[in-house]
């Protein structure tokens, strides 16, 4: 691929991007969120048409206008929403919409076979007449893997294959990357798994806000260079001093522990750990993205059932197994998902405002509309949401102001802990510092706050002390001076 | 074929069992239950109701529903005792015409649906209640068929003792459950309905032709309804406008008896033509006891309903959990 | 900035029942003009008769389902089981009152405790065992009728209490009774959805279950009551319908209208997908409905032919509501405006 260029509505997802994979190569493509590497692999594949720049393969121009006709091309995908229909057999899957047919009628001695060989040739052996359902995720992988060979392919994505597979299961896979590999295939791998790009990878392309910032050759790049080159930041480059002692760096946590959890964890979610958060403080949630911070988040709030471990609230053992409980106990949790688990889309501001609080009053005691006026007018007016008036849809404001009317559905509850999830993921720089403003503003007045995002500088300037996880593993903590980028990247990119 | 005592093969393992374990009870209460000629009667009078359930069943395996067969069983009983008594259409062609009508009221619901991807439950109520009133446009009044064709149909008949005669609506309703099975297993179509009941996105992405199939559902449901209707003028010898009033949630009963999943993708025709056949079981056997009114066989239908269903829950809820972790 | 009632006029053109209302006056408009007559009122012993007396009490039990329909279909559910929900109550509280002579408040007691009975049958098998509201209410439909009929054995039963066929038949001012109860439990529905949070609950629930629960929100519980006052609706449509007919069909009372009181909550502007709901137009869609069908009578239709406008009112409300409909019909109309400029 060369000088790839995409654009949505104006915005610039990707920026000339030159891409080139060869024959019998594992190649990783790494960003962080936002990067431009799922726009990069749906303009290869035709789901995007590209706006400039052409596709190469072997030499011939190809621009394929749907996933129909890359296939037919010869580059194959398999998504990491593994998509087969759970019902079908695994035989009927590989086979779907190209059965081999007899006097019109399917032939399922031949359908059976040629599944069977497909299988065979990444060396696995599955019950062919099992349902895809009954199948772990791996072995779906598999099967989607061996659907997409069964066309002559050529080059085979793999987007995201590893994020819900256990460690025996990666390793299963990269097996069978790796025989493909000597099949001839040119692989593209996405992830964001540091430790499995070195395992199985040859080369490794590195994206960033929509630009390519290199190719390099997995074993000449060491892992904090390549966390570096990810996140946008040399490690020599000293700008820290400025402004991450602005904010942070004054506090005196001497506040009380208002949440302890001791070797918290659900499985296939987070592996236990402990975690603190004392009033008055910011906690940073510091890791790449699938590292396992949400699914903490979500344990500390009862939105999941932990499968061990044990939390207390100002010294008092709680169950917190629902969200009602926890909001109950005074803990509130501004959730990523923005769209799918934050706002009500077509209710209004107000409504969207004191929805938290009304369910804590009860179907009942409806809150006075006068005082909803008031609480939907001082939050409109406190954190700038800039909105036609409180009874506009909420789904009509842009995703920053909808992300203040989340936050102030919260902070009308005055939580004693609030959770933010990457409060700051896609809305435009003003806004995003409005919100660490007052992420800072609400921790003088004694409120205990767990922040979560990808961006470390972010992280860095909020948080007093900050706990880096990887691999779904805490693998350290920092507090105070300690915390600054490079040491953060050096425990996401080499702790063991 | 190793596993059929699998989880996705439990609803209709269940089935049988109720289908045996009905017959066995009714066999040993009543003398002469278990005969040849209860069973025949059993394919005979449900014949309209197995043909429009199978039907069905392709549109619930695909994830939607089709509330109009009812009306269109009306509408072509109607249809075609006019076309035969008042405009002296013989009657193979009447049959003809009216199945043609069936399946493109059918596919013109299917284009609804898939064009302007509107609700199957609203497009089919909407056909519902327009085959309906179509249906008393074409005639009020009841009307009889009286024509040497529906006298030799009615006594036509697979032999299959010297006393017992598979009659014409039967041998249908076998012929149209055989089709069936091999449509649904046997050819790419009947595959790509299970694909788009079990996941339309995926299908689309597997290069499945998701809405043509949609389409041709529909029209197969069409079809089925328009043919159902025939076989009703062929046991009443008449045809009525207010005919098969509800049939549909009977169609729909036999087809969620028969252990196909409402959400879709999961099914067998051959569950149906069991459901059915439970349906109409139950209803031989109030007959047998006398004095026993109708109301039993719709709560007996109405209990059966419940307790599949929650079983097909449970058993569906449990890998769902392994799945999400 | 708007000024105040241009803000209004917009606020009320981009609401729900602009829609229902403006084809329900398009109706009456053209009855002006045609069938004068379809508004003239005449006293009988001091009670008002006349068509649009009629429209109005042919749609009042529909209109009473419709206000349970509604809130169920907010939530993104529906209810099949309604019609034989009154079934079940028509046909017991008719065979009470001949049978046991019981007096009328205790038969509106049975009513209400079996309606209440029902709806949490269903409520807790929807919400708490997560199976889908369309095969849990169709369960409860095929099991109803069979209750109802099973009560009497089938055969049709007289009504003989006077308080049912007061609720039916008479007239207070001269208006029927049945108007009146319509617009009490109207008036009590839109109280408790708009002065307690239900509203507000529901509708956060259907248009997004999630991050209501994830706001502390009971959605379970949500769901539970709105299946029961659907069925508490029904009770009271059921005690109308037998009061006004003055007897009990056990295979008749409540057939297909489920499917009346869905189609009169979507004519009146409430999506079948759950979220915003408004009670006002389903009332309005109630209507129109009958307004459609007897306008059309009025002209000369067959009555037996009355579900065919049913059907195209469902059509264009549902295209109305379709994205790619909408897409089509505006580039039509910028074909149409390209030549002519």
């Amino acid at each position: 691929m060369r000088g790839i260029s995409k654009a949505f509505r104006g915005v610039q997802a990707l920026k000339g991007v030159d891409f080139t994979v060869r024959a019998g190569e594992i190649h990783a493509l790494m960003g962080e969120n936002g990067a431009g590497k799922s726009t990069l692999i749906k303009v290869l594949t035709g789901v995007h048409p590209r706006d400039g720049g052409e596709v190469l393969l072997a030499g011939q121009s190809v621009s394929p206008q749907a996933p129909r006709e890359a296939e037919e091309l010869g580059i194959s995908t398999v998504y990491q929403e593994i998509n087969l229909i759970p019902e079908l057999s695994v035989a009927e899957n590989i086979m779907l919409g190209r059965q081999p047919r007899r006097f019109g009628f399917i032939d399922w001695k031949e359908l059976h076979t040629r599944a069977r060989r497909a299988l065979q040739r990444l060396e696995i052996e599955i019950d062919l007449h099992r349902s895809v359902s009954s199948c772990s995720l791996a072995l779906q992988q598999m099967v989607a893997i061996a659907r997409a060979l069964d066309v002559n392919a050529k080059l085979l994505i793999l987007d995201e294959p590893t994020s819900s597979l256990d460690e025996h299961e990666v390793a299963e896979l990269f097996k069978v990357m790796r025989r493909l590999r000597e099949q001839g295939l040119g692989l593209v791998f996405v992830t964001h798994f540091m430790d499995q790009v070195y395992a199985v990878s040859d080369s490794i392309t590195v994206l960033r806000n929509g630009e390519l910032v290199g190719e390099f050759k997995t074993a000449e790049l060491p892992k904090i260079q390549l966390v570096g080159k990810m996140l946008g930041r040399e490690l020599a480059a000293v700008e820290k001093v400025g402004d991450t002692m602005a904010l942070g760096a004054d506090a005196k946590t001497t506040g009380d522990a208002f949440l302890t959890a001791k070797q918290l964890g659900r499985k296939g979610g987070v592996e236990p750990l402990d975690l603190e958060i004392r009033k008055g403080e910011v906690i940073g949630l510091a890791g790449l993205l699938g590292s396992g911070r949400t699914e903490t988040a979500r344990l500390l709030f009862g939105a999941d059932r932990k499968t061990s471990g044990s939390i207390t609230l100002d010294g008092r053992a709680t169950a917190l197994s629902s969200p009602a409980k926890a909001i109950g106990s005074g803990i509130a949790f501004c959730s990523e998902d923005r769209k799918s688990e934050g706002i009500v889309p077509s209710l209004s501001v107000r409504e969207n405002i004191i929805l938290a609080m009304q369910a804590g009053r009860g179907i009942l005691r409806l809150l006075p509309r006068r005082k909803q006026d008031e609480l939907a007018a001082h939050y409109i007016n406190a954190l700038r949401i800039k909105t036609p008036s409180p009874e506009t849809p909420i789904q009509n404001l842009s995703g920053g102001n909808q992300q203040k009317v989340l936050l102030a559905r919260w902070l009308c509850l005055q939580p004693k802990l609030i959770i933010l999830d990457e409060p700051t993921r896609g809305i435009d720089v003003g806004a995003k510092a409005e919100i660490e403003k007052l992420v800072d503003s609400l921790r003088r007045e004694g409120m205990a706050i767990l922040f979560i995002s990808s961006e470390l500088e972010e992280v860095v300037r909020a948080s007093q002390r900050v706990l880096v996880l990887r691999d779904r593993k805490k693998v350290g903590e920092l507090s105070g001076e300690q915390i600054n980028e490079d040491r953060i990247m050096e425990m996401i990119a080499t702790h063991e | 074929m190793k596993q059929i005592f699998t989880r996705k093969n439990l609803p209709i393992l269940a089935t049988t069992f109720v289908l045996v374990l009905l017959f066995g009870t009714f066999s040993v209460l009543f003398d002469n239950f278990l005969s040849l000629r209860v069973v025949t009667d059993l394919f005979a009078s449900n014949a309209h109701v197995g043909v429009v359930a199978i039907g069905m069943t392709f549109v619930i395996l695909s994830g939607g529903i089709d509330l109009s067969v009812g009306s269109v069983v009306g509408f072509t009983t109607i249809f075609v005792a006019t076309l035969v008594g008042k405009h002296e259409v013989h009657p193979v062609l009447a049959i003809l015409l009216a199945l043609l009508v069936g399946s493109v009221f059918g596919a013109g619901m299917g284009i609804f649906i898939q064009v302007y991807q509107l609700p199957p439950f609203l497009v089919t109520l909407a056909g519902m209640f327009f085959a309906r009133g179509m249906a008393f446009v074409v005639s009020k009044q009841s009307l009889e068929i009286n024509h040497r064709f529906y006298s030799a149909v009615i006594d036509a008949g697979i032999p299959l003792t010297d006393k017992v005669i598979l009659r014409a609506p039967a041998c249908i309703f076998v012929a149209v459950f055989v089709v069936a099975l091999v449509l649904a297993h046997f050819s790419r179509f009947g595959r790509n309905v299970y694909a788009v009941g079990g996941n339309a996105a995926s299908s689309l992405l597997m290069g499945v032709p998701v809405g043509r199939t949609r389409i041709w559902i529909y029209t197969l449901s069409g079809f089925c309804a328009a043919l159902g209707g025939v076989v009703f003028t062929f046991r009443t010898q008449a045809g009525n406008a207010t005919n098969a009033f509800g049939l549909e949630l009977d169609a729909i009963a036999a087809v969620v008896i028969g252990g196909t999943l409402l959400s879709g993708g999961v099914g067998y025709v051959a569950g149906t033509l069991m459901g059915v056949l439970i349906y109409g079981t139950i209803l031989t056997g109030i007959r047998f006891y006398g004095n026993l009114d109708s109301s039993w066989q719709r709560m007996a239908i109405g209990a059966l309903l419940l307790v599949f269903i929650v079983i097909q829950r449970l058993l569906t809820r449990a890998p769902a959990r392994e799945a999400s972790h | 900035m708007n000024s105040a009632p241009s803000t209004i006029i917009s606020r009320f053109l981009q609401s729900r029942i602009v829609w229902p209302l403006a084809g329900l006056a398009l109706l009456l408009l053209f009855n002006f003009v045609f069938d004068r007559a379809f508004f003239e009122v005449s006293t009988r012993d001091g009670n008002f008769y006349g068509p649009m007396l009629t429209v109005m009490r042919l749609s009042v039990v529909v209109m009473l389902l419709a206000m349970g329909m509604t809130l169920v279909i907010a939530t993104g559910g529906v209810d099949l089981s309604v019609g034989s929900v009154m079934a079940i109550v028509g046909t017991l509280t008719a065979f009470l009152a001949v049978k046991h002579h019981l007096s009328f408040p205790s038969l509106l007691g049975v009513a209400i405790s079996v309606s209440l009975a029902i709806g949490v049958f269903n409520g807790v098998l929807i919400s708490c065992v997560g199976i889908q509201p369309i095969v849990v209410t169709l369960i409860m439909m095929v099991l109803g009728r069979g209750v109802a009929l099973n009560i009497t054995g089938g055969s049709p039963l007289q009504v003989v209490d006077s308080g049912v066929l007061f609720l039916g038949k008479s007239f207070i001012v001269g208006v029927p009774v049945q108007i009146f109860l319509v617009v009490l439990v109207f008036a009590i529905t839109v109280i408790l959805c708009r002065k307690t949070a239900i509203g507000l609950f529901v509708e956060a629930v259907g248009d997004n279950e999630t991050a209501s629960r994830l706001s502390g929100v009971n959605a379970r519980g949500i769901k539970v009551l709105v299946y029961i006052f659907s069925a508490v609706c029904a009770a009271l449509a059921a005690l109308v319908s037998i009061g006004d007919a003055g007897s009990v069909d056990p295979d008749g009372l409540g057939q297909m209208l489920e499917l009346d009181a869905i189609t009169a909550v979507v004519v009146g502007g409430t999506v079948l997908t759950g979220g915003r709901f408004t009670l006002l137009g389903s009332l309005i869609g109630a209507l129109l409905i009958q307004t459609l069908a007897t306008t059309l009578i009025r002209q000369g239709m067959d009555s037996a032919y009355a579900p065919v406008p049913k059907a195209l009112v469902i059509l264009v409300v549902c295209l109305l509501q379709s994205q790619k409909f909408r897409a089509q019909i505006a580039s039509l109309i910028g074909n149409f405006r390209k030549p002519t400029s």
